[in-house]
């Protein structure tokens, strides 16, 4: 109930501020604009819009929705306004899901704006409109994990600059860490030394391979926390159960982890 | 009403407020004074729930604040120091949000809101954003917002802090009279104010209380009938402090 109250008023203080309407317009001008020109989406001639469409939308988030999650907490702190919700007979856990549900609203309308997109394809050609369902949750999914994080990193500030570029710069890593040209070059650094050397019985050899043994499980991990390999499969029309976990996880780890900050900061 | 029992408050290693112990008691206006870093902030921020204390306890009602605090948070009104308000709402918006988040509604929630605006004259920017008010009147949106829900505890921090003399004296006026059914704790540096609106004064000095009396018996104690004399020999300067 008092979640709610909170989600009303985040979601009010959106669009009474130009917040909303710059984030709305800027995320289709740039959504449509790649769409258009790198993603060649009159000249691919594919309907089901995962190239041309939804493949730049991590990339557009990134900047995104951290602009949109930045003041969430930031803000209440700088402005002394967290000293009232946290005197208010109301849980912490339920301001941080009413917050982090407004925020996840006006992502839900700026996805909803791209409709004209679909329209058109549907009049072009024949997509499988579940394709494009799937490419849409997986877009949206990708960016309520961004605001997510955000959202923790703003607990962790006061200062809304300062979590902007925080959290950019880790939704940067989590974009660009699973990327393909990025994991194959990553992939490339830990390729198994020479012949000669896996061949050696030598001290040196030894740590030569251990050394890359350990380097190939660092990208291995690394790469499982980019957004690619979860994102590109709802992307392909493919529910799987792992890549739904994945998101939820980033998404709750994060709301615990702003809870836990917050919690902090008081004692 | 408010029962403050050896509240203590560690930042670090620093103690901000070290064992305090008082009471107020319904229809006592109490006056909590004290050098700027003396921990009245801090203990105001502990018996309200913001800060959980290090260890003591705070009950408001009869009901702890450490062990039930969703409880005891609905018997307080709080008027944190510089009257944080969400800028971007209207009056009237922000009181209707608080009212929701205090559990009213409908016509609860329509009276109690018309209420708070009557009380704190807030009639003429009911509808006005809050960015554009003057800080008077910003002062008295967040002293609404404390008396939305006719609680029975009032914790006010440095209420009169920044108004002009004429609001200054509205604010003590409002203060005395929410004292007759309330207890009241306000925390001030305006010494006149305590003879002005308090039926009681503590003074505090680095989390300690160094004297407690009615405005009449720490004049008393001062020796000189001035209550600034007081102040100035039982209060650490904190250019001598450490």
């Amino acid at each position: 109930m008092s979640s709610l109250t909170i989600y009303k008023r985040e979601l009010g203080s959106y669009f009474a501020q130009p917040t909303a309407y710059a984030i709305i317009v800027i995320f289709l001008l740039l959504s449509m604009g790649l769409a258009f020109t790198f993603g060649s989406f009159i000249k691919a001639g594919d309907a089901s819009l995962e190239w041309s469409f939804f493949f730049w939308h991590p990339w557009v988030f990134m900047l995104l929705a951290p602009a949109v999650g930045m003041r969430l907490w930031a803000d209440e702190q700088r402005n002394g306004t967290i000293e009232l919700l946290g005197t208010f007979p109301l849980s912490t856990r339920s301001a941080i899901i009413g917050k982090f549900l407004a925020a996840a609203t006006v992502w839900l309308v700026a996805l909803a704006c791209t409709f004209p997109i679909v329209v058109t394809v549907n009049y072009l050609g024949s997509p499988d409109n579940g394709v494009i369902l799937s490419g849409y949750i997986g877009s949206f999914l990708v960016c309520c994990s961004f605001v997510a994080v955000t959202m923790f990193v703003s607990a962790c500030t006061r200062d809304q600059v300062v979590c902007l570029l925080v959290s950019v710069f880790v939704c940067f890593l989590a974009v660009v860490i699973g990327y393909d040209p990025v994991a194959r070059a990553l992939d490339s650094l830990v390729t198994p030394p020479a012949a000669d050397v896996m061949a050696a019985t030598g001290l040196w050899a030894q740590v030569v391979r251990g050394w890359h043994q350990g380097l190939a499980q660092v990208v291995e991990v690394a790469t499982s926390f980019g957004v690619w390999n979860h994102f590109a499969s709802l992307n392909r029309g493919l529910f799987r159960l792992q890549d739904l976990v994945w998101f939820g996880s980033i998404i709750l780890a994060s709301l615990l982890g702003t809870s836990a900050i917050l919690s902090a900061k008081r004692s | 009403m408010i029962e403050v029992d050896s509240l203590t408050k560690h930042f670090g290693t620093k103690t901000a407020v070290d064992h305090l112990s008082f009471s107020v008691n319904k229809g006592e206006v109490l006056g909590f004074l004290g050098p700027n870093g003396a921990g009245k902030s801090t203990t105001m921020r502990m018996i309200t729930g913001f800060f959980p204390p290090t260890s003591g306890d705070a009950k408001v009602c009869g009901i702890s604040i450490v062990d039930h605090p969703a409880e005891a948070k609905t018997k307080i009104g709080y008027l944190p120091e510089s009257a944080p308000l969400y800028r971007d709402m209207t009056v009237i918006g922000f009181l209707r949000f608080c009212a929701a988040i205090r559990g009213l509604s409908g016509s609860a929630k329509k009276s109690a809101v018309e209420r708070a605006i009557e009380t704190c004259s807030l009639a003429s920017v009911a509808a006005q954003s809050i960015d554009t008010l003057s800080k008077g009147y910003r002062h008295r949106t967040c002293l609404a917002q404390a008396l939305l829900h006719d609680p029975e505890v009032l914790i006010l921090d440095e209420p009169t802090d920044g108004l002009d003399p004429n609001q200054k004296h509205e604010v003590r006026q409002l203060i005395k009279r929410l004292g007759e059914t309330k207890a009241i704790l306000f925390s001030t540096h305006i010494l006149e104010e305590v003879e002005a609106a308090c039926t009681r004064a503590v003074i505090v000095d680095r989390g300690t209380i160094v004297a407690d009396g009615t405005p009449a018996e720490l004049l008393a104690q001062s020796g000189t009938g001035s209550l600034t004399d007081l102040f100035r020999t039982v209060t650490t300067r904190d250019t001598e402090s450490a």
